[in-house]
């Protein structure tokens, strides 16, 4: 096991690139979907103030 | 509908236009977008010796050897029509090996090349060490040696 | 094609498109995960390294992926006035940086260990930097003027005039000398690396093309909801009515 995570001496450089590419993708996709669920509650509110015709 | 076709014209002039310009750019700038000179080009072309140059090729079977003060790396890289000598002191890469592909940025003085700084250039064949064994053992290897 | 110019229509492709891009990605890259760090060898002269080319190389084919796609909604909007391909464009912008982000930052951290250096000015790592300054141009200029409309169509133009970097990037390796080395997989002559590398690599690669479908479809929700709030506000606030989500075009 400790093995595996020493990646023969370049666990410096491989866990990083893993790790980087996670947080980076993970963080476009949350901030992505929060402002979906941001702007599309807005639209809803804002037809209902609106009467809704624009249903 | 016209208008669309006039639109769609005149982006593809722009596009040939543009096409063009970055073409006879790059090749104007040929010699600069080059990384590095082969051997053949450092004996055959007069450069300064004061000028900064990056040499590439590969190391020579053989010739790599630790000089008398025990941190100078002196090793011979060819292209196989010329070679030149390179001293280097510091630390190679981790691929740096007999046989692989360098790059050496340094002057070229008096036929030899005086390296600061030696980056390994490895090639684009990616296989597990058994396969490359395999391989080597029945002979087919095109690789480095 | 021009079908999927009417917004309703688009939307609610993208709708029932949406659950395969994220079921696509989420085994893709889960199954790509095990196969990159468990499953597959070392290599034979990178040794443990070579595990960073499954996250690196995915990451730079989307880099350049996106950045087409982002040039073809921009020409299709500027001839066709498509909204809905500018908005796909829009909305690509962010997904191409952060891909082209993490080649060049995961380049950099396979470099270090293999050629010794972070980074060198070569023809192709060169090229994508540039590509990465194309996308965040693309990006301020958007949004650079007061009139969104202004704004659509000068990003647009950019996205047009950079598309002439991308064969340069795949193409550097070839036409100069340079220290990346050339292609290993999209090559005339077949990949040469070994199946057992290949297959952690595709993995990636389509994990990595689902998920920006998968990015594109929310992000492009959000932009039809911004314009269609944008539109009402503009309703609520002027007399008489304005048009929306119409053509700006005189």
């Amino acid at each position: 096991m400790a093995e595996f995570f020493a990646m023969n001496g370049y666990a410096g450089f491989v866990w990083p690139a893993f790790g980087l590419s996670a947080v980076i993708l993970i963080g476009l996709f949350v901030s992505s979907l929060r402002a979906m669920r941001r702007t599309e509650a807005e639209l809803a509110a804002l037809k209902g103030t609106d009467g809704g015709e624009n249903a | 509908m016209k208008r669309k076709h006039q639109r769609m014209s005149l982006l593809g002039l722009a596009a040939l236009a543009i096409a063009g310009a970055a073409a006879l750019i790059l090749t104007a700038f040929e010699d600069n977008i080059v990384f590095f000179h082969s051997p053949t080009d450092l004996v055959t072309k007069e450069f300064s010796p004061t000028q900064r140059l990056r040499v590439g090729g590969l190391v020579e079977q053989g010739s790599v050897q630790k000089q008398g003060d025990g941190v100078t790396v002196r090793f011979v890289v060819t292209d196989t029509a010329e070679s030149v000598p390179i001293l280097f002191k510091g630390i190679l890469p981790d691929l740096f090996r007999e046989g692989q592909g360098i790059v050496a940025e340094g002057t070229f003085r008096n036929g030899v090349f005086q390296a600061s700084e030696v980056l390994a250039k490895h090639d684009e064949t990616y296989m597990p060490r058994e396969v490359a064994d395999a391989i080597k053992a029945t002979g087919q290897w095109k690789g480095d040696e | 094609m021009h079908s999927f110019a009417n917004p309703t229509r688009f939307l609610r492709l993208t709708r029932a498109l949406q659950p395969w891009a994220a079921g696509v990605a989420l085994v893709c890259l889960a199954a790509g995960l095990y196969f990159s760090l468990f499953a597959s060898p070392a290599d034979y002269q990178q040794s443990e390294t070579v595990r960073i080319m499954y996250v690196h190389v995915p990451a730079a084919w989307m880099a350049m992926f996106c950045y087409v796609a982002m040039a073809a909604g921009s020409a299709s909007f500027l001839i066709w006035r498509h909204r809905v391909a500018d908005l796909v464009a829009k909305a690509t912008a962010p997904i191409g940086a952060s891909f082209t982000f993490l080649a060049l930052v995961t380049g950099s951290l396979w470099g270090k260990p293999m050629w010794g250096t972070w980074w060198v000015w070569d023809a192709r790592l060169t090229s994508v930097l540039i590509l990465f300054f194309l996308y965040l141009g693309y990006m301020a200029l958007y949004n650079a003027f007061d009139d969104q409309a202004r704004g659509a169509r000068a990003a647009s133009v950019l996205a047009l005039v950079g598309v002439v970097n991308v064969p340069i990037i795949k193409f550097s390796v070839d036409w100069w000398n340079t220290l990346h080395q050339p292609a290993s997989v999209v090559r005339l002559d077949g990949p040469s690396i070994h199946p057992s590398m290949l297959t952690p690599l595709l993995l990636m690669a389509v994990g990595y093309t689902a998920f920006y479908a998968w990015v594109l479809f929310l992000r492009v929700r959000t932009e039809f909801a911004a314009e269609k709030i944008r539109a009402l506000r503009f309703r609520q606030a002027a007399v008489p009515p304005a048009r929306e989500l119409k053509s700006q075009e005189g």
